[in-house]
């Protein structure tokens, strides 16, 4: 069992659902993350998405994509990251999932990936840009560490093989509300809601919703059908003022957690 | 002579294989959201193959809108010029819309139209592949988008003001390096959210499976009528093909149907920049590693964390850090040779080839002239050495006087 499953199986008892925040590594610095993970894992989010920075991100929004690009102007190495993780994870709670791109799994090879992330304590990855036709050797690998790998399924995934990539999931189901890029959404789509009944009814993993969710609002919409949700965009846009803005980091931190317990008040409240 | 689409037997008709491999490279590394609208393009694409109505329909395009078959040249002053072999052009550049690019996205309107699809959305470097796209999409009444870096609208104006001519609406990219890998970003991220009404016509034998195929083989028409062309002209096939790559789709139609003539040398030019320091060149396959970018397994350019390398050329549509997954296949088994020719050697060329021939060749192809002249140095005087001229170069004349300019010369 990873610290994933732990986590669910938690949930599930106490009759909760997961708040996930997403946060850039590296932007505007890394000692910024460490503090922010820390402080998010205080106000008891369950689990946080790491996204690891890449060039060339193609399911990512504005606001997403110019995170990254601070992150990686500012000479964000993924060495650096490891560190930086490896640094909070025995101080907080909630574990710690990388969102990566396979291009940099590649460069690092799919064993020293494993290795390092696992050894900072990373409990798993979601690897955006790899389909399960391509995730055989990730797959089996991750199985054989205990290192969860959370496969995505989208509006557009044909439903025997939405049931295909579930088996090949371990963690959670990542499901994407809208077939786009990350963002923050004012509606959710109409068919959000009877997609999700129907993918729990073919599965005993966890599905957590992302994309487009930014809003108290959604959390109590989704908390019904879902276990757990995946907010992005709303959170690095607000962090994204420490740059653009110029606003205090602690006041950035401020922000975030009142913004984080809106959520979880909704989630969970 | 005919021109028919898949008239012959492909050369090596087991690649890509079920998965878009060829050897280990190709594949299809992409979200989830895009992976249905992939496998509809193939079963489309399939169908297609089959369907004589769609073969026809493409043919007649090819022969009376493009202007079909392009001609075989002989560079009579250059060749003596250059000593040793002769050099001849095949001439993609006098096809309508001034380039190769045509051949592929009248194939790709035609499969939008067959998938039910009513928007078209395409990235360009150069423009031409902008232009091309706006060219069918005009001519099937199919809305058309285009997305291209800033840095590549200022460098290519012609070819902006022709697409908008045309009736296409221009993104201006503006992220990263805003040459053609951001303007493929960010064509691949409307395309997660367009999915359901929209075909993305994908200029060259890059990104996930299936476009490195198709774009592939109707790119292959370049190196078809070639082969015929040559038995018909010299009683037998060329002794040597030259084609740059960039993404390499040019090159690959041309190559392709050699592949199985085993004696007929191939020669690859990539873009080598100012230097061979990283950044300064395009040069995937002479200098990069096998990685992952837009879809595909392929030789890239990228540090030791997988990011991807910012790259230099003097032309649009070559400045690309990535290649074609069946160039890297070629290079592996070395069936092609990959050489690298630096900006001022494809200055110089263009210059030449103007002066000599009374052609402006396009920066890219200048490229290729480049090394095909070195190859043609390198041989006797009754060896043949094909050189694929793929596109115009009156888009250039601007941008070069620019960099004459800059280089005080």
């Amino acid at each position: 069992m990873s610290a994933i499953d732990d986590l669910f199986k938690r949930l599930k008892s106490e009759g909760k659902k997961a708040f996930m925040p997403f946060i850039t590594a590296g932007d505007p610095n890394l000692e910024f993350t460490a503090e922010m993970l820390k402080s998010l894992d205080a106000s008891g989010c369950h689990l946080a998405e790491l996204g690891i920075p890449y060039s060339d991100p193609i399911a990512d929004g504005p606001v997403i994509q110019a995170s990254y690009t601070r992150s990686l102007n500012g000479g964000t190495k993924l060495k650096d990251i490891f560190e930086m993780v490896s640094g909070v994870t025995s101080e907080i709670q909630m574990p710690i999932v990388s969102m990566i791109s396979y291009a940099i799994i590649h460069r690092l090879g799919i064993d020293e990936y494993l290795k390092q992330a696992k050894a900072a304590g990373i409990s798993g990855a979601i690897v955006p840009d790899m389909p399960v036709d391509e995730s055989v050797e990730l797959a089996e690998k991750c199985k054989a560490q205990d290192f969860s790998l959370i496969q995505l399924i989208t509006p557009t995934t044909p439903r025997e093989r939405a049931i295909e990539i579930a088996k090949h999931t371990t963690g959670f189901i990542y499901y994407v509300s809208i077939a786009g890029i990350t963002g923050e959404r004012s509606e959710l789509p109409v068919d959000l809601i009877d997609n999700l009944k129907w993918l729990k009814s073919q599965t005993d993993l966890p599905i957590c919703v992302g994309f487009g969710i930014s809003q108290p609002e959604h959390a109590l919409t989704l908390k019904p059908v879902c276990d757990g949700m995946i907010v992005g965009s709303a959170i690095v846009r607000r962090i994204a003022k420490a740059t653009t803005d110029n606003v205090a980091t602690a006041d950035v931190i401020k922000d975030v957690g009142e913004f984080s317990n809106s959520m979880l008040s909704a989630i969970n409240g | 002579m005919a021109s028919n689409f898949l008239a012959q037997p492909s050369p090596d008709a087991s690649l890509p294989d079920a998965k878009g491999r060829f050897g280990e490279f190709g594949g299809r590394f992409v979200p989830e959201t895009l992976v249905a609208a992939l496998d509809q393009l193939e079963d489309e694409y399939r169908k297609a193959q089959k369907d004589p109505s769609f073969q026809e329909e493409l043919d007649v395009l090819l022969r009376d809108f493009v202007g079909r078959p392009s001609p075989l040249y002989f560079a009579k002053r250059l060749t003596e010029k250059c000593g040793g072999a002769q050099i001849w052009f095949k001439r993609e550049d006098v096809n309508h819309t001034g380039a190769h690019k045509i051949n592929s996205t009248l194939g790709q309107a035609l499969l939008t139209m067959r998938m039910g699809k009513t928007r078209v959305i395409a990235e360009t470097g150069a423009g031409q592949h902008g232009v091309a796209t706006a060219t069918a999409c005009a001519h099937f009444g199919i809305p058309c988008v285009v997305y291209m870096g800033e840095e590549d609208v200022r460098r290519q104006q012609p070819n902006v003001q022709s697409m908008k001519m045309l009736g296409a609406e221009i993104c201006p990219v503006t992220t990263g390096s805003r040459t053609l890998r951001d303007a493929v970003n960010q064509a691949m991220r409307d395309w997660m959210a367009s999915v359901a009404d929209t075909h993305y016509i994908l200029g060259s034998v890059v990104g996930p499976h299936p476009f490195p195929l198709i774009v592939r083989d109707f790119q292959a028409v370049i190196g078809r009528e070639t082969i015929a062309q040559s038995q018909e002209r010299f009683d037998r096939l060329p002794d040597a093909v030259v084609a740059c790559v960039g993404g390499g789709s040019n090159a690959a139609g041309m190559f392709y149907p050699f592949v199985a003539e085993t004696d007929v040398p191939l020669i690859g030019v990539e873009a080598g920049g100012e230097n061979d320091t990283p950044g300064r060149h395009a040069s995937s396959l002479t200098y990069g590693k096998p990685g992952v970018l837009h879809g595909s397994y392929s030789y890239v350019l990228q540090d030791e964390d997988g990011q991807t390398d910012d790259v230099h050329s003097a032309s649009a549509g070559l400045d690309y850090p990535g290649v074609g997954p069946e160039h890297s296949h070629w290079k592996a088994t070395d069936r092609v040779e990959y050489r690298s020719c630096r900006d001022d050697e494809a200055l110089a060329t263009f210059d030449l080839v103007a002066r000599t021939e009374g052609i402006l060749p396009a920066l890219e192809s200048s490229h290729a002239i480049a090394k095909g002249m070195e190859v043609a140095k390198e041989r006797g005087k009754d060896e043949i050495v094909v050189v694929c001229l793929s596109g115009r170069g009156d888009k250039d004349a601007a941008e070069i006087q620019r960099l004459r300019d800059e280089l005080g010369s």
